[in-house]
């Protein structure tokens, strides 16, 4: 089987203090295999706006990251409101975070572009009522 | 030039070393290990940032820089003193008490450091109006920071800003001046005196410079005890500084930000901070700052190891002195007649892969998933007792062979 680094992490809602921890871990990982700075880069911004998205809109949710020579795989996982319209969340720009989130710097509404432009793999599900699940993928160069 | 790994930035002391874990496990970047119960640095990973002086309890652990005696060796011998060291005088109000006091005490002239952060000062204004270097720009004047960030935060290096540290130029300008008052260049001796290890080794080693401009480094503390006998006695106090309150302001975090920018800027100091800042940069964090300072040591300078006073009653000092400096304009650089280039990096300093397990991204891996493999048999509950700062970095040293492979972990 394929050498591949799994790594679990429990996001925890509405936490701000807590959130990067696990981009943060998943980043010196990367840093030990001696990834391209760039793709770190792309790993660090994508994996830090889904786990925050997770934070903010979602309660809490899971990461769950399978790390490869040359691609890294990260799923997220929550149990939040879910998302209605996809497509109106992936337009830049769009938002639904609250003030007091807003005062914080976050809901710009480029969370989801961002973490759809800095992957090579970027998919997302989500039921309303049920959570979501986003599948991301960062190819190394 | 010396190699980084052969730089003893501190020192152990056997005897007073009780093998007690402080210091490893808030090194911030796990350069040390305790081995048959001392402390050992991994000198290649070791950013001089002094958190191990200032916390062990036992006082084992020395920063190295040379000793005064060293300044006989010339026959010129000329003083920096750093702006912090102003901070480290009770009832001082006039920082030309310290600057005769190193003439007393031996020096044949001062070039003040604060003057050399000015022209910084100076330069990083211009620097940000060109706008060429990446923002948020992020200031290199501490070198822990900056050995931090090209050991780990590769990511950041096209957002350092590309002058030299203040010392540099301050030195660069005072030998100069001297060779041009006609002494042999053999005959000059550059001193700086060191609020902490960091500058030592840097200033050694030589950062963003092609050879070092300083013929040695002393300690604020050495220097000090020597200082005070003399400056109570002295005679005549001639006007020497060329100092203005903007120079001084940057002993204490936040005065290199506030010299140079308008902007958004950000200051942070004490390790622990600047981490969680350069970690939010390569997450993209703090998207709407332009300027970022960055100290290693909590407060700024008048924080490091070397010091001799608490960092906080030296922080009140230098708010008082300023009071009583010029405000000089910060454009200074046609007062020096020297162009843009002359402040700028000679060389870029290199990046290291301190993290790196091996060249090889296949032999990396197969280390890391060993690693990953002896972690999930650990308690994970990092207490120390293996000599590692966390069972990660046990289950690292074990799988990267660092250790016998017949190590134990004390605890199962
Ligand atoms: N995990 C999630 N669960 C529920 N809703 C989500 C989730 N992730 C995103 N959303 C919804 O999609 C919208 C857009 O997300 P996006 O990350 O692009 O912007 P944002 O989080 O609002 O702001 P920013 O990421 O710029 O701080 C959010 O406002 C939210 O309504
Ligand atoms: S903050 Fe100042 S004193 Fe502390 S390590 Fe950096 S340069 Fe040295
Ligand atoms: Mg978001």
């Amino acid at each position: 089987m394929e050498q591949c680094v799994h790594l679990e992490f429990e996001v925890a809602g509405n936490n701000f203090a807590q959130a990067g921890l696990a981009s943060d871990q998943v980043k010196s990982t990367l840093k030990k295999l001696g990834i391209d700075p760039q793709d770190i880069r792309r790993v660090a911004i994508a994996m830090y706006e889904g786990e925050i998205n997770m934070v903010i809109h979602a309660n809490g949710g899971r990461a769950y990251v399978d790390i490869f020579v040359d691609k890294i795989c990260i799923n997220l996982i929550d149990q939040g409101k879910g998302i209605e319209n996809i497509e109106l969340a992936m337009t830049p720009g769009y938002s639904t975070a609250p003030d007091d989130v807003r005062a914080l710097g976050f809901g710009a509404g480029m969370g989801l572009p961002n973490m759809k432009k800095y992957t090579d793999v970027f998919n997302i599900e989500s039921e309303v009522g049920k959570g979501t699940k986003v599948e991301m993928e960062i190819h190394f160069r | 030039m010396i190699a980084k790994k052969d730089f003893r930035t501190v020192i152990l002391d056997p005897e007073k070393c009780k093998g007690c874990v402080t210091c490893m496990k808030r090194c911030p970047t796990e350069a040390i290990r305790v081995r048959n119960g001392k402390a050992s640095v991994n000198y290649e990973k070791c950013i001089g940032c002094g958190v191990c002086v200032r916390l062990c309890p036992h006082h084992a652990k020395l920063a190295y820089y040379d000793s005064f005696d060293e300044i006989h060796n010339y026959k010129y011998k000329i003083a920096l003193p750093p702006p912090s060291l102003y901070g480290q005088f009770n009832n001082l109000y006039d920082v030309n008490y310290v600057l005769n006091g190193l003439l007393e005490i031996g020096f044949d002239e001062v070039y003040e450091v604060g003057r050399g952060a000015e022209l910084v000062s100076s330069v990083t204004k211009i620097l940000l109006d060109q706008g060429k270097i990446k923002f948020p720009v992020i200031s290199t004047a501490c070198p822990a920071v900056l050995e931090l960030i090209l050991a780990r935060y590769h990511n950041l290096k096209d957002n350092l800003l590309n002058v030299l540290a203040p010392v540099d130029i301050a030195a660069k300008l005072a030998r100069e001046k001297a060779i041009s008052k006609g002494i042999p260049a053999e005959d000059i001796g550059v001193f700086f005196i060191s609020p902490c290890p960091a500058k030592v080794f840097s200033l050694k080693l030589g950062l963003g410079v092609r050879k070092p401009y300083v013929d040695g480094v002393l300690s604020v503390g050495e220097v000090y005890m020597k200082l005070v006998p003399v400056m109570n006695k002295l005679q005549e106090v001639k006007p020497i500084s060329k100092l203005g309150a903007t120079g001084l302001r940057w002993a204490v975090s936040g005065g290199e930000a506030e010299a140079a920018f308008r902007g958004k800027y950000l200051a942070a100091d004490g390790i622990e901070n600047v981490l969680n800042i350069l970690n939010g940069l390569e997450e993209n964090e703090l998207k709407d700052i332009d300027f970022i300072e960055l100290n290693a040591c909590a407060g700024g300078c008048v924080g490091g190891v070397l010091n001799v006073e608490n960092p906080f009653i030296a922080k009140a000092r230098i708010r008082e002195l300023r009071k009583r400096m010029p405000q000089l304009d910060c454009n200074l650089l046609s007062d020096e007649g020297k162009g843009l280039e002359y402040y700028l990096w000679e060389e870029e300093p290199d990046i290291k892969n301190i993290d790196r397990i091996d060249e090889d991204r296949m032999t990396a891996m197969q280390r890391l998933v060993e690693a990953e493999k002896i972690l999930n048999s650990l308690p994970q509950i990092d207490c120390g007792l293996c000599g590692a700062p966390s069972c990660r970095a046990f289950s690292e040293d074990l799988a990267n062979g660092v250790i016998p492979p017949d190590t134990k972990c004390p605890r199962v």
